[in-house]
């Protein structure tokens, strides 16, 4: 991916409202540990709702960091690796804005989430918007 | 009495907008056509490609070619600059020739239809971990033509397709163009038709190809065409006669066709028997991280300039698209020149082939201008070559392989030149054709008529990765908007590109 700043912002919030909306609607009455269908829910688009605000800042620190980059793009492997430094601080602002859900359905429920968003913007988006790829990400 | 036989007349040449009466006093017939895209490469096939997705029909688009198939002339360039069918060309898994989306990429595909795990892991796993942990997947030549092969059969290319040549294209009284057609003899009872069109499309690939103007000076004075080649024109001869004798062969040129030849000098060393030096003419010999600021600094070393392609990758739909769109005359030929320049990918098999050809003494670099190249005693061509410090050098060598890639200019092309001369078309600051960012010719519009072009010869322009697939692609695209602006075609959106994928991956023509 060759990501201009706008571009980034745009996908990140297209993608999570999206892609990651259904999923999690799908993913969440199967998490472990989840006594209540509704308070799952709650929970989950909580995270969600951190991973898509959080990572506006985070798409900041990346777009700074490609500056760096002479190909000025933005490798899939740091697209999946970027999945690290991400759970762990939605964990965090999860565990801060008292989000219950327990460790092992945070963690397939992130992480299902993140690969699948990541598969999502390497391939199919382009199917969906031809001129996704040709305008840094931009979605409008 | 005037005497017709549907030639060019004197009067049509000397005049650069043609009325319909003037063809019919010619004798010359009229076809009308909708659109009509000249050239019948891969410029065309992507434009006739992203129209018939926007629902134009095969009626409406002709394809004026004198080639037999659309990757003809690359493949042929291709064969002659050493890519065999199983060697990989520099193109990135998701700029899909026979698929406007990118996806499912060659990477996908290639694994897909793998007959081993090896087969199917690798290329996903290079596809997912480039250019950070392997080197960029790049599609083998063979897949890609036979991709194209499918993609001709579903948008029933041979349909649109009018054989011959095309030299002219004016501008018609009362709006739109002709394109004047020399179809095969015997195919037509005229020496020439027109088709008349609103929109034209030219995209005719490289205007020629030339030669460094030592060795051009060379050949011509000495009648040596055997010896110094240019890679781009068959001369396998020399590394035939490169297996059979020990010999010295000269190269220059630092982008990725030198680095084709290169390889193939060493596998031939290494497989064949060849007992060749190497030496390695570099005008410009990289030998670190260069370039304008720390926000651009491109990897170099051993003379070579370093890059996943042709440009950097942010060029093609990136940041460096936008500043570059930004950018006029000057400012746009500067950046152009520190994204671009002779470079190379730095891939694993060939650093490792030059370190063996180094450390075994087949491979020498040179740094220095060329004065001149002069024949030499024991039927050696000698180079003369002035080196950094001042001092000169004199390279004696069996073989010259010009590895430079060196494009003509526009001039040499009659249909180009003839543009320049009567259509209004004009250059850009690199001297090829000045487009509109959505490239339109400046200067040709005939309302309600437009004359477009893609390829090589916009280069210079507000889009620097136009000789690519996807820059062919994206050219196609901002053509077919501005097409749709017009109402010639449907505008593909969502829906559009959605049910247009789907009729792809059936196998159904476009609908």
């Amino acid at each position: 991916m060759t990501p201009t700043l706008n571009g980034r912002l745009q996908t990140r919030i297209f993608v999570v409202l999206t892609v990651g909306v259904i999923w999690t609607l799908i993913v969440t009455p199967f998490l472990p540990g989840i006594d209540r269908v509704g308070d799952g829910y709650e929970a989950a688009f909580q995270l969600l709702a951190i991973v898509l605000i959080a990572g506006l800042g985070w798409e900041l620190v990346y777009h700074g960091l490609q500056q760096f980059r002479w190909e000025k793009d933005w490798p899939a492997l740091f697209g999946l690796l970027t999945g690290f430094n991400e759970g762990l601080s939605t964990w965090l602002l999860g565990v801060s804005f008292d989000v219950r859900v327990p460790g092992t359905a945070f963690l397939i429920l992130f992480s299902t989430t993140w690969l699948l968003l990541w598969f999502w913007v390497n391939g199919p988006m382009r199917v969906f918007f031809i001129r996704w790829r040709y305008q840094g990400g931009r979605v409008f | 009495m005037t005497v017709t036989t549907g030639d060019l007349t004197q009067t049509l040449l000397d005049t650069s907008v043609w009325s319909d009466v003037m063809l019919a006093d010619a004798g010359i017939p009229v076809y009308d056509a909708p659109f009509v895209t000249v050239g019948g490469g891969l410029g065309s096939l992507t434009m006739a490609d992203t129209l018939r997705i926007a629902g134009v029909p095969t009626s409406s688009i002709a394809v004026l070619t004198d080639l037999d198939h659309p990757m003809h002339t690359y493949m042929y360039l291709a064969r002659n600059s050493q890519i065999p069918d199983h060697e990989r060309l520099r193109s990135d898994s998701a700029s899909v020739l026979d698929n406007i989306w990118g996806w499912p990429s060659y990477a996908l595909r290639e694994a897909f239809t793998a007959k081993s795990f090896t087969g199917w892991f690798a290329p996903l796993l290079q596809v997912a971990t480039e250019p950070v942990l392997t080197d960029y997947y790049t599609p083998r030549i063979g897949d890609v033509g036979r991709s194209v092969d499918r993609e001709t059969g579903r948008i029933n290319w041979a349909s649109m397709v009018h054989k011959g040549q095309v030299r002219v294209v004016r501008r018609r009284y009362g709006g739109g163009y002709f394109a004047l057609h020399t179809p095969p003899e015997g195919t037509s009872p005229t020496r020439r038709v027109a088709f008349r069109t609103s929109n034209v499309h030219i995209a005719v690939g490289y205007p020629g190809l030339k030669f460094l103007p030592d060795l051009q000076e060379y050949r011509q004075k000495h009648q040596d065409y055997g010896r110094v080649v240019n890679a781009y024109e068959p001369h396998d001869h020399v590394y035939e006669d490169l297996v059979r004798r020990p010999a010295v062969v000269v190269v220059r040129g630092a982008g990725i066709v030198s680095s084709r030849v290169l390889q193939r000098l060493i596998e031939d060393i290494e497989n064949r028997g060849a007992r060749t030096t190497i030496l390695h003419l570099f005008r410009t010999y990289t030998d670190g991280t260069h370039g304008p600021s720390i926000f651009m600094r491109r990897r170099g070393h051993g003379g070579f300039a370093y890059q996943g392609f042709n440009w950097p990758k942010g060029a093609w739909g990136g940041q460096l698209r936008y500043r570059l769109e930004n950018l006029e005359g000057k400012d746009r030929t500067d950046l152009l020149k520190v994204m671009g320049g002779a470079n190379t990918p730095e891939r694993k098999l060939w650093q490792e082939q030059l370190k063996r050809a180094r450390a075994n003494g087949w491979y020498h670099a040179y740094n220095g201008e060329v004065e001149d190249v002069v024949p030499g005693p024991d039927r050696k061509i000698v180079t003369h070559l002035r080196a950094k410090d001042g001092s000169m050098v004199d390279v004696a060598a069996d073989y010259i392989v010009d590895a430079t890639g060196l494009e003509g200019n526009l001039r040499e092309h009659r249909l180009l030149a003839d543009l320049l001369d009567h259509a209004g078309a004009g250059t850009n600051p690199l001297g090829r054709l000045d487009v509109e960012p959505y490239f339109e010719i400046r200067g040709t519009a005939n309302e309600p008529g437009r004359m477009y072009a893609s390829g090589s010869i916009t280069l210079g322009g507000y889009y620097a990765g136009v000789d690519s697939f996807l820059g062919l692609q994206f050219a196609a695209l901002q053509i077919a908007d501005d097409l749709a602006s017009r109402g010639f075609c449907s505008r593909i959106g969502v829906g559009r590109s959605l049910s247009q994928w789907w009729r792809w991956v059936r196998r159904r023509s476009p609908q």
